[in-house]
C-alpha cells in the first residue's frame, strides 16, 4: 500500500490540494480530506465504463484502432469549414495550448464550459471590471460572506472549509470547531423549529413570503465573521446563513439595483422590490456597509436567470460602490475544476477568453454570436469536437439536435451521453488523475495536478491525443496542397 | 547552428566601447565569435545600416495573472490591432495588452531580444512561465513580488537579515525568479484591509515595520544573496502629486548600503514618482530634483516610465494606487489581492496632450532622460503598458534624438504643462551610442547579464540591425527615419539565428528564461525551513509542496548560479 | 385538486448527481436516479397529487419530460421546481441565449403534472427517444 499526499482534486473549482490516498495496485483504497465528490471520484476512479476507440459506421458505433480513430477525427476537421471545438474544462492547460493550435490550423471556434456557466460573467467583466481577490484573503481577512445565486454545499463543498466561513486565517480565528459542536447540539432544536414554522405555513395557506428571513440564531450569533446567503431557494447554506434572502426567480437585477440605492443612502420611494420588503432590504444594506472586508460570491444562479450578464454587473457595481465603504470583493464561484484555466489559456494566446473564431486565420470574438450554443442554434457549424465535457447531457435539446446533424468527435475517458451518440470516439486518460499538467483555481491560482496512476494501455493523455490529430491534419492539408502543385514543378 | 557574418554595418557596442565603427560581426553557434571562415558564411550586408546588440528592457509587463486579466478587460483594446496567422507565426492580437505570441513576435520586430517581467505574484509563477513559455524568440526573465510577502515582513521585523535571504533565495528557486521586485513596500499588504501607507516611516499594520525597513532589509538581502541585478522599487506614493519627496528618501535610505561604485537600487518607471506638488491642481515636474540628485550619487538606477498620449491599460501591483486611479477616471477597474504576498489593479487609462497633467507626465520622463548626464543610469521603458505600448519606443527614441521631434510633440500639447516645463529649454541630443546604451547596453549591465547587451567576443549573439546610414541621415532633423529604421529592423539574429528580416518575422524558435540560483548555506536553509513548513498552511491555501514549480514550466531554463555571501 | 401546475423551472447542480456523475459513471443506474428527478415543494406536490417518486410530467415551451417528483429539502419554495443538471433537464430548458451566448437553465416558465403510469427513460431510453441514436 501506498499513501500520496497533497493530491490535487481535479473536480470543482476550489482545487483542493490536500488530498491523501491510500493505494493499493490500481484501486484507493481511502481518501483523505476530500468532500464527498472529490472522494467519489477517487474512490470509484477503477469502476467506471471506459470508452474505447469507436468510428459510426451504418448508424452504429464499432470498435476500431486508435490510430484509425483519430485519423478519422482528423480527417473530419481538415474538411470541416466551420468546425467548434468544444470542452476544455475539465482538462490540463497544457492540453488547451494544442486545442489553440489545432483551432488555427483548421481555422475553427474553440469555445469551452464557460460559454455556459460564467460566461456572462466574463461579459459584464468586460463592462465594469471585478474586485478579485485569491481565496487565502478570504480566510484570513473577510468579516463579511455572501453567497448569491451559488449552492456551495452542493457545488463547492469544501469552500466554506477552506476559504470562508468555516475556514481559519491570520485575522480571523476560526470558529469552526466551536460552531461545529453547537451545531449539531441544536439541531434537535431547529428541527423542532422547523416542524413548527411548516405548522404555521400551513395554517395560512399563503403564508409563505418570498423573502422571508431568518435572525441570527444558533450558533453563528456571537461570531465576528457573517454570513449572507440569498437564493431562490432555502439551501442547505442558506439555514447556516446570519442573513438568509429568499428572492424570486429572475428578480435578482432589481434586488441588487434596489441595495445599490440603499448603501448610497437613496430612499426607495416603493414598499417593496420584487416582493421583498423595502425593511428587508434595508436591513441587508446596513449590513452591507458595516463590513470591514466583505465578499461577494455568486454563482450561475445570476448567470442563468433573467437578465444574464446583467445581473452580474450590477454585482460588480455593487461591490464597487461597496468600496467606497469598506473593502469588498467579489468572485465567480467556478464550477468545472479547470474551467478558469480554459479562460485563461485561451485568453493569453487570442486576447480573448471564450467563444473564439479563429475562422479568418486571426481571433475574433462576439458572444451570442461565435459562442457555441449561439452556432448550434443557427446550424452554423459543419462538425463538431467534445473533449473532456458532455454537451449532449448539458446543452439544451435544440442545440444538441443541431450538433448531431454533423459529424461529432467526442474524446472522454468515460461513457458519457455525449460517446453514446457521437460519431468518432477517441478515448483519454483521466486528466488529474492518470496525467499530470496545470489546472487554475476559481482565484487564478495555478496549481499542478498529480499523477496518482499510469493510465491503462491505449488511454492516451488529451495533449497527446490532440497532437497527434493536428500532426495528422497537417498531413491531410499537405497532401491536399501538394496535389496542387504540378509533379515535377 | 547558423555562421553568420555581418559585414560593413555601422556597430555600436557601448560595453566595448564601439562607436559607430564599420566593421564586420561574426556569429558561430550562437555566439558573437572573433571571425568565421567567409566562404562557409551566411554573408550579411550591412553596408549603411545600423548594427547594435539586440535591444533589452528592463521592464514591461508582457505575461502573467495581472497582463491576462488586462487582455481579458479589454476586447476593444484587440479588436482594432490583429495579428494573423502566417506559415511561421501564429494568430493573435495586439495594441496595448498583446497576446502572448504577438508579444514575441512585435519586439522581435523592432530588434529587442530580452524582455524583463516586472511583476510576478510568487502565487501564481506558474501562469506567468506558462505564458513565457507561449511567448517566443526573446530571452525573458521576471521578477516575483517580495516586499509584502508576510514572511519578508516577519524575518525583517525581527531584523533575521540571513533568514530572510535564505527565504528569498528559496522563492527564487520555488518561482524560477530573477531579481527581487518591491511594490509600494509595505502599502500591498495594508491594501488587504483597505489601506495604504503614506511615508517610509508609516507603521505596516499588524506586522511592526516600516517601508523603509522592508527597502533597507532586501537591500541588505540582494547583497547577501549576490544577486545579478538590485532590488527593483516601485515607490510608495506612486502616482501621487508630491512623490518626488518619498523617491528622494527611497534612493537616500539605501545610500549607505552601497560600496563605492556598487549599486544598490533601481527605482522603476520614475517617472510616475518625480511628481511635485500638492494635489492635481499644482502638480509639476519633479525631475530636475531627481536629476540633480542621480547626477551626485552613484548606487542607484532608474528607468524613464515615458507615457505616450494614447489609449493604454495601467496596471501594476500596486492595489490602492489603481483602485485611486478608477476613482480619478472612472474607468472600469479590476483589483486581484494576492494572499500573504501582494495585490494588483488594472485600469485602462487614455492619456490626452490636453490635459496638463498628462503633458507634464510626458516631459517628465524626458526630462529625467535628458537632464540625468550619465546615459548608464536611467534605460528607455514605458512601464509598458503603464506609460503605453512598448511599440513606440522607435518614437521615443526620435525624442530623444531630436530636439525638432520634442518641439513637434510640446507644440500641440497643454500650454500651461509646457510653459511650467524645462523640456522647451534643454537642447541634448542622444547620440546613436547612447541610445546604444539606454536600450541595451545599459539594462543587461544594470541586470547583470553579463552575454547581453553587447558584441564582444562570447556574447550571445543578440543582434540588431537597423536600416539607417549614420553618415547620411541626420537624427535630429531626420527624426522620422530614425522612427521608421527602429520600427522594423533590417534584421533581427536571436541566439546566431535569422529571426526576422525587413520587419517580418522569418523563423519563431523558443527564447530561454533567465533565472537565479543562490546558494545559500545548507543549515541556515533548513533551520528557515522548518520554520516556514511550520506555519505554511496557516498562511497559504496551496500546501507547501505544492507550492513550487517544476522546470516542466520553463520551455528553455537557463539558472544563472550565485553563492551567497554569507 | 387540479391537473396540473404553473411554475418557474430551475436546473442546477446537487451534491448527488455531482458524487454519482463522478463515483459511477453517466450510465449508472445511481446517475439516473439522481438526475432524472424534479424536486419540489411538497404543498405544490399535495396540490397536485404526487407522492415521493411519483412520475410527473414537466413541460415546457421546448420539450417535456417525465422525471420523479421528490420532495425539496430547500422548501419552502411554491411555485418553484427544480431538476438536477443533466440530459433530462435538457429536454425542457430554455435555449434562448438573448446574444450572450448563454441559454437560460433558470427561470423558465413551466407546467407540472402528474404522469401516472409513464415511465422515466434511462439515459440510452431518452437519447434514442429524442435524438435517435444511442
Amino acid at each position: 500500500m501506498r499513501v500520496v499526499k497533497d493530491v490535487v482534486c481535479p473536480f470543482c473549482g476550489c482545487l483542493c490540494d490536500d488530498l491523501e490516498l491510500e493505494i493499493e495496485g490500481r484501486e484507493v483504497k481511502a481518501v483523505r480530506n476530500a468532500c464527498a465528490v472529490g472522494e467519489a471520484k477517487f474512490l470509484h476512479y477503477g469502476k467506471h465504463e471506459r470508452t474505447r476507440p469507436m468510428i459510426r459506421k451504418n448508424g452504429e458505433l464499432v470498435e476500431v484502432s486508435l490510430d484509425e480513430a483519430i485519423r478519422k477525427a482528423a480527417e473530419i476537421l481538415a474538411e470541416a469549414k466551420y468546425p467548434v471545438l468544444f470542452g476544455w474544462s475539465s482538462t490540463s492547460c497544457e492540453a488547451v495550448r494544442v486545442g489553440l493550435q489545432l483551432a488555427e490550423e483548421v481555422g475553427a471556434i474553440i469555445d469551452h464550459c464557460s460559454s455556459v456557466c460564467h460566461g456572462p460573467s466574463v461579459l459584464a467583466i468586460q463592462e465594469v471590471g471585478l474586485a478579485g481577490f485569491t481565496l487565502g484573503q478570504s480566510r484570513h481577512r473577510f468579516d463579511l460572506i455572501i453567497y448569491w445565486g451559488s449552492n456551495p454545499l452542493d457545488s463547492h463543498f469544501r469552500h466554506f472549509e477552506r476559504y470562508s466561513t468555516f475556514s481559519e486565517g491570520r485575522f480571523r480565528p476560526s470558529i469552526s470547531r466551536r460552531s461545529i459542536t453547537q451545531f449539531l447540539s441544536t439541531l434537535a432544536e431547529r428541527r423542532i423549529k422547523r416542524v413548527t414554522r411548516r405548522l404555521l405555513i400551513k395554517e395560512r395557506e399563503e403564508g409563505f413570503y418570498f423573502g422571508a428571513r431568518r435572525a441570527p440564531s444558533g450558533p453563528f450569533k456571537e461570531r465576528d465573521r457573517k454570513l449572507i446567503v440569498v437564493d431562490v431557494r432555502r439551501t442547505r447554506a442558506a439555514k447556516m446563513a446570519d442573513f438568509f434572502l429568499q428572492v424570486k426567480p429572475n428578480t435578482d437585477y432589481e434586488i441588487i439595483q434596489a441595495l445599490r440605492m440603499l448603501i448610497r443612502d437613496m430612499e426607495l420611494d416603493v414598499d417593496e422590490v420584487a416582493g421583498i420588503p423595502v425593511e428587508v432590504l434595508e436591513e441587508l444594506a446596513d449590513i452591507l456597509v458595516n463590513a470591514k472586508v466583505g465578499v461577494l460570491y455568486f454563482g450561475v444562479g445570476l448567470t442563468m436567470s433573467k437578465g444574464k450578464h446583467r445581473n452580474i454587473e450590477a454585482a460588480i457595481s455593487l461591490v464597487r460602490d461597496l468600496n467606497a465603504r469598506a473593502k469588498f470583493h467579489i468572485l465567480p464561484m467556478r464550477g468545472h475544476y479547470n474551467v478558469t484555466g480554459a479562460d485563461v489559456v485561451i485568453t493569453w494566446t487570442t486576447g480573448y477568453p471564450y467563444a473564439v473564431d479563429l475562422t479568418q486565420g486571426y481571433p475574433r470574438y462576439n458572444p451570442g454570436e461565435t459562442s457555441t450554443i449561439d452556432v448550434l442554434l443557427r446550424d452554423d457549424c459543419d462538425a463538431f469536437l467534445c473533449i473532456a465535457s458532455d454537451p449532449v447531457a448539458h446543452f439544451p435539446r435544440r442545440a444538441v439536435e443541431n450538433m448531431l446533424k454533423h459529424p461529432l468527435i467526442a474524446i472522454d475517458p468515460v461513457v458519457s451521453a455525449t460517446t453514446l451518440v457521437a460519431d468518432v470516439v477517441i478515448p483519454s486518460a483521466f486528466s488529474g488523475i492518470e496525467v499530470g499538467g496545470t489546472a487554475y483555481r476559481m482565484d487564478h491560482v495555478p496549481i499542478t495536478l498529480k499523477k496518482v496512476f499510469e493510465p491503462p494501455e491505449g488511454y492516451l493523455p488529451d495533449e497527446e491525443i490532440l497532437k497527434r490529430i493536428l500532426a495528422e491534419v497537417r498531413r491531410i492539408k499537405g497532401k491536399a496542397a501538394e496535389a496542387l502543385v504540378p509533379a515535377g514543378a | 547552428m547558423a555562421v553568420l557574418l555581418i559585414k560593413n554595418g555601422y556597430v555600436y557596442d557601448p560595453i566595448n566601447g564601439v562607436d559607430g565603427e564599420r566593421m564586420d560581426i561574426a556569429v558561430k553557434d550562437g555566439k558573437i565569435v572573433e571571425d568565421v571562415d567567409e566562404r562557409e558564411a551566411r554573408v550579411i550586408d550591412a553596408s549603411g545600416m545600423v548594427v547594435m546588440p539586440g535591444g533589452v528592457d528592463i521592464h514591461a509587463h508582457i505575461a502573467g495573472a495581472e497582463v491576462n486579466a488586462g487582455r481579458l478587460l479589454r476586447p476593444e483594446d484587440h479588436v482594432k490591432d490583429v495579428e494573423p496567422r502566417t506559415a511561421i507565426t501564429r494568430a493573435g492580437v495586439g495594441y496595448s495588452i498583446p497576446s502572448t505570441f504577438t508579444t514575441g513576435y512585435r519586439y522581435t520586430r523592432m530588434g529587442y531580444t530580452t524582455v524583463m517581467n516586472p511583476s510576478m505574484p510568487p502565487l501564481e509563477a506558474r501562469h506567468t512561465h506558462e505564458e513565457l513559455s507561449d511567448t517566443p524568440i526573446i530571452d525573458k526573465a521576471s521578477y516575483p513580488l517580495l516586499g509584502d510577502s508576510w514572511f519578508v515582513l516577519e524575518f525583517l521585523s525581527k531584523d533575521m537579515i540571513e533568514e530572510c535571504a535564505a527565504f528569498v533565495a528559496w522563492m527564487m528557486w520555488a518561482t524560477r525568479g530573477y531579481a527581487i521586485k518591491i511594490v509600494n513596500p509595505g502599502g500591498l499588504e495594508t491594501w488587504g484591509f483597505g489601506g495604504n501607507v503614506r511615508d517610509l516611516n508609516d507603521e505596516v499594520p499588524h506586522f511592526g515595520i516600516t517601508p523603509r525597513e522592508i527597502v533597507r532589509g532586501l537591500c541588505k538581502v540582494n547583497k547577501l544573496l549576490n544577486l545579478p541585478h538590485t532590488i527593483h522599487v516601485h515607490t510608495n506614493n506612486l502616482g501621487v502629486p508630491g512623490n518626488c519627496e518619498t523617491t528622494l528618501k527611497t534612493l537616500m535610505c539605501v545610500e549607505d548600503l552601497a560600496e563605492d561604485g556598487e549599486r544598490a537600487i533601481h527605482i522603476t518607471h520614475c517617472q510616475f514618482s518625480a511628481f511635485l506638488g500638492d494635489d492635481w491642481a499644482t502638480m509639476e515636474s519633479g525631475a530636475p530634483l531627481i536629476a540633480r540628485y542621480m547626477n551626485r550619487h552613484s548606487h542607484a538606477t532608474i528607468d524613464m516610465g515615458q507615457v505616450i498620449f494614447t489609449d493604454t491599460t495601467t496596471m501594476t501591483a500596486d492595489g490602492p494606487f489603481q483602485y485611486g486611479l478608477h476613482l480619478l477616471s472612472g474607468n472600469k477597474w479590476i483589483n486581484h489581492d494576492v494572499e500573504t504576498e501582494t495585490s494588483s489593479g488594472i485600469v485602462p487609462f487614455r492619456y490626452r496632450r490636453t490635459s496638463r497633467v498628462h503633458a507634464t507626465q510626458w516631459c517628465i520622463a524626458q526630462e529625467l532622460a535628458l537632464l540625468i548626464e550619465d546615459p548608464w543610469k536611467i534605460y528607455l521603458t514605458t512601464d509598458h503598458p503603464n506609460g503605453g505600448p512598448f511599440t513606440s519606443y522607435p518614437r521615443i527614441v526620435s525624442w530623444l534624438m531630436s530636439v525638432k521631434a520634442r518641439e513637434e510633440e510640446l507644440k500641440r500639447m497643454n500650454r500651461r504643462a509646457v510653459k511650467r516645463s524645462v523640456l522647451p529649454t534643454i537642447d541634448r541630443e542622444y547620440s546613436l551610442y547612447e541610445i546604444a546604451v539606454i536600450t541595451r547596453a545599459g539594462p543587461a549591465r544594470a541586470l547583470g547579464l553579463e552575454n547581453k547587451g553587447h558584441l564582444g567576443v562570447g556574447a550571445d549573439a543578440d543582434i540588431a540591425v537597423y536600416p539607417l546610414n549614420p553618415e547620411e541621415v541626420d537624427p535630429s532633423r531626420d527624426y522620422k527615419l530614425v522612427r521608421r529604421a527602429f520600427s522594423r529592423a533590417a534584421y533581427t539574429i536571436k541566439s546566431g539565428e535569422i529571426v526576422a528580416k525587413d520587419g517580418e518575422i522569418v523563423k519563431a524558435p523558443d527564447g530561454k528564461t533567465y533565472w537565479v540560483d543562490v546558494k545559500v548555506p545548507e543549515d541556515l536553509w533548513e533551520a528557515v525551513k522548518s520554520e516556514i513548513a511550520e506555519v505554511w498552511e496557516d498562511y497559504y491555501t496551496v500546501r507547501f509542496s505544492n507550492y513550487p514549480l517544476t522546470d516542466h514550466y520553463l520551455k528553455i531554463s537557463s539558472p544563472i548560479t550565485r553563492q551567497a555571501r554569507m | 385538486m387540479a391537473e396540473g401546475i404553473k411554475v418557474i423551472l430551475l436546473t442546477g447542480r446537487t451534491l448527488y448527481q455531482g458524487t454519482d456523475m463522478e463515483a459511477k459513471g453517466k450510465t449508472s443506474r445511481e446517475y439516473w436516479e439522481a438526475a432524472a428527478q424534479v424536486r419540489m415543494d411538497p404543498e405544490d406536490m399535495a396540490r397536485i397529487g404526487v407522492k415521493e417518486g411519483d412520475p410527473v410530467r414537466v413541460s415546457t415551451a421546448y420539450g417535456s419530460v417525465v422525471v420523479r417528483a421528490v420532495k425539496s429539502a430547500e422548501a419552502p419554495h411554491p411555485g418553484v421546481v427544480f431538476i438536477p443538471y443533466g440530459p433530462w433537464a435538457n429536454m425542457v430548458t430554455n435555449p434562448t441565449t438573448h446574444s450572450t451566448g448563454m441559454p437560460s437553465y433558470k427561470g423558465v416558465d413551466a407546467f407540472v403534472e402528474p404522469a401516472p403510469g409513464e415511465r422515466v427513460l434511462e439515459l440510452k431510453e431518452l437519447l434514442r427517444a429524442a435524438y435517435g441514436r444511442s
